[in-house]
């Protein structure tokens, strides 16, 4: 039997800043929380196909499961995690940043 | 130190506005992904987990303060502020733009420094004994047959598309410090006869598949040395695996088809190419020494250093771990510590490099290091001027008295910021330094080297710690596997897995069982925790880490 089809969103990194970015409906956030969550995996390939076809802005892009119990999407595996939340040895980089702008 | 001829200006140059256009097309869209990624590879730019990374070549981890300045102000202008010294003696900046990439490789070039084969299947910074030039136990500084090695290996048609990555160490030691067993080649200066040679090891490396480099000629005389690296490197680049990633380094070449076949064939091909070096290299070689003079030591008595001995034990301490021998007696060879307890080990801010690079052109001859430890060197302080060194550098966050302790931990970056790491390695060895700096036993358990990586690649070279912590994704969680008795020096050895792993919340306490327990075990206080191992196995250690398994055979 197939595995059911578990929630995911379009992840990358930008092209020029090198971040990680993901899909929205329109376009592209830095903020997991305002990521498109994708429950359907017809439209999740088609979504992610769209991405990968951005080759002047997007790098990498793929498919990355999130938890949607609550309202935003969470990452379910820790990797994940630190992509969203940046290095966690002291608090620097680029997430840190856009907490103080 | 070496000054870039002409040639190798122009080189760069061309080089760096090459990269400067193909980043520009990478832009504009004329180039994808796929065709960009390996000219970005060939100049030393990653794309990490949260940003581009640039790694910066620090050729046999030589410096001087010019240059570190100039390390120092890319990282301001150009990225956060700070570097990191990574194992293989390199600098790397881990937030700089795509667009900004072309303007740092120039401001590198301006003091003869590139990103050039820091990344790829070709040969990559050749790396030397840290202390080369300076230790008392040297046979000849290693430095300029490095530098003739990578002068011969960048961008030599022949090997830039070889089946994996290759990379060489040096040293002119019999007591190892650049961990020569555990390269592709490794190259130990060696006297027979009052002649200077060479022990050739090959295969060697650590990664998926750890092995012990093994011995392919037991003394090469020097004026043959590249035509025999030609030889070995041209017979992988044709017998090596490509059908396999995992298969591809030498130490699988040289492993599958047998030391002596190898041995054969590289022969072999040494016969037929020797005639071709005509002697070139040898001149090339000797104008490349007169670069590494010794600098001109000062002579005066030694009196402030006994003085800030006697009288300041901090200053004591310090100098107990963090000085080595120098040739010359009234010299001191100082390793500045980017291991602060709970510091990411080998990050410096710019701050730091400036004072480091400050320090070495007022009291260091102009000369610095980096060790594949993840520690700045200066190489030739005169003894009397060590008291100021270190007020300078405890100022600045650069004073722990921890060289060669169990603080002085190496670690990859991890899943903190590379895209191949399976769980984090800093925040372990922030862990453990902060531990053990609480329980104040560093000093008293001594010599110990734990290495940890965050994945199979093994660049936090864990294989050869004393203790080596490998973690790894195990289910959707961290886990920590433990080696132990691992030996980077000539005596090398690949540390033996102690058991099943521990989670991110059990590895500290772990280590700490563990080193307790050697206290314990060690035959006297000078018994180190890697003679203790030799002496015992790993039984007892196994017991001290796995407490219930032993209560439940009981």
């Amino acid at each position: 039997m197939a595995r059911a089809f578990t929630p995911k969103v379009v992840t990358a990194n930008a092209l020029l800043e090198g971040d990680v970015i993901y899909q929205t409906a329109s376009g592209w956030t830095r903020n997991l929380s305002e990521a498109e969550v994708l429950t359907d995996e017809a439209d999740a390939d088609l979504r992610l196909i769209e991405a990968s076809q951005q080759t002047d802005a997007v790098v990498g892009a793929y498919l990355a499961d999130v938890d949607t119990t609550e309202a935003a999407p969470k990452p379910t595996h820790f990797r994940e995690d630190f992509r969203a939340r940046g290095p966690s040895n002291y608090a620097h980089g680029k997430q840190e940043a856009s907490r103080h702008v | 130190m070496y000054n870039y001829t002409d040639f190798d200006t122009a080189f760069i140059k061309e080089r760096n506005a090459q990269f400067r256009a193909q980043v520009e097309r990478r832009i504009d869209g004329s180039l994808t992904e796929d065709e960009f990624k390996p000219l970005r590879l060939m100049n030393g730019l990653y794309l990490q987990l949260h940003a581009y990374m640039l790694r910066v070549a620090i050729p046999y981890g030589t410096l001087n303060s010019r240059q570190m300045h100039v390390l120092a102000d890319i990282a301001d202008k150009w990225d956060k502020g700070y570097g990191h010294f990574t194992t293989r003696q390199n600098i790397q900046y881990n937030w700089p733009q795509l667009r900004d990439v072309p303007d740092m490789l120039d401001a590198l070039a301006e003091v003869q420094m590139h990103a050039i084969q820091t990344s790829g299947n070709t040969i990559r910074n050749v790396t030397a004994d840290h202390f080369a030039g300076a230790a008392a136990d040297e046979i000849a500084d290693p430095r300029p047959v490095a530098e003739l090695i990578r002068q011969w290996s960048t961008d030599h048609p022949e090997f830039q598309f070889l089946p994996r990555k290759f990379k060489v160490a040096v040293t002119g030691s019999p007591n190892d410090r650049a961990v020569t067993r555990a390269h592709d080649i490794g190259l130990r200066m060696v006297e027979r006869d009052g002649v200077v040679g060479f022990e050739v090891i090959v295969g060697g490396g650590l990664g998926r598949t750890p092995m012990i480099g093994k011995v392919l000629r037991d003394f090469l005389p020097r004026e043959d040395l590249l035509p025999y690296l030609e030889s070995i490197v041209s017979v992988y680049n044709l017998l090596g695996r490509r059908d396999n990633k995992y298969k591809a380094r030498i130490k699988i070449t040289v492993h599958e088809n047998g030391l002596d076949d190898f041995r054969a064939r590289v022969e072999e091909r040494y016969a037929l190419i020797r005639p071709q070096f005509t002697g070139v290299d040898q001149q090339m070689l000797a104008a490349i020494e007169s670069d590494f003079a010794l600098p001109e030591f000062r002579r005066e008595e030694v009196r402030a250093y006994h003085e800030a001995r006697q009288h300041y034990p901090a200053f004591r301490s310090w100098s107990d771990t963090n000085l080595a021998e120098h040739r010359e007696p009234d010299y001191a060879i100082v390793t500045i510590s980017l291991k602060a307890h709970g510091a990411t080990p080998g990050d410096a801010t710019s701050g730091q490099m400036r004072l480091m690079a400050d320090l070495a052109k007022r009291y260091g001859h102009d000369e610095l290091r980096i060790s594949h430890e993840q520690n700045v060197i200066l190489p030739h302080v005169h003894k009397n001027d060590l008291p100021s060194v270190y007020s300078a550098l405890r100022a600045a966050g650069l004073g722990t008295a921890n060289i060669g302790l169990i603080s002085d931990i190496i670690a990859c970056p991890g899943m903190d910021y590379c895209a191949l790491a399976t769980a984090r390695s800093i925040p372990i060895a922030q862990e453990i330094a902060t531990r053990f700096d609480e329980l104040k036993l560093e000093h008293d358990v001594g010599p110990l080297k734990i290495k940890i990586s965050g994945c199979i690649n093994a660049c936090g070279h864990h294989h050869v710690g004393h203790i080596g912590i490998l973690g790894l994704d195990r289910a959707g969680v961290e886990n920590y596997q433990i080696t132990l008795g691992g030996d980077g020096t000539e005596a090398a050895s690949i540390g033996e897995r102690a058991g099943p792993g521990f989670s991110a919340d059990e590895i500290i306490p772990a280590i700490e069982r563990l080193v307790l327990a050697y206290l314990d075990l060690r035959a006297e206080p000078a018994e180190t925790f890697l003679q203790t191992y030799r002496r015992l196995g790993l039984a007892p250690f196994k017991a001290a880490l796995y407490p219930e398994a032993q209560a439940n055979a009981a």
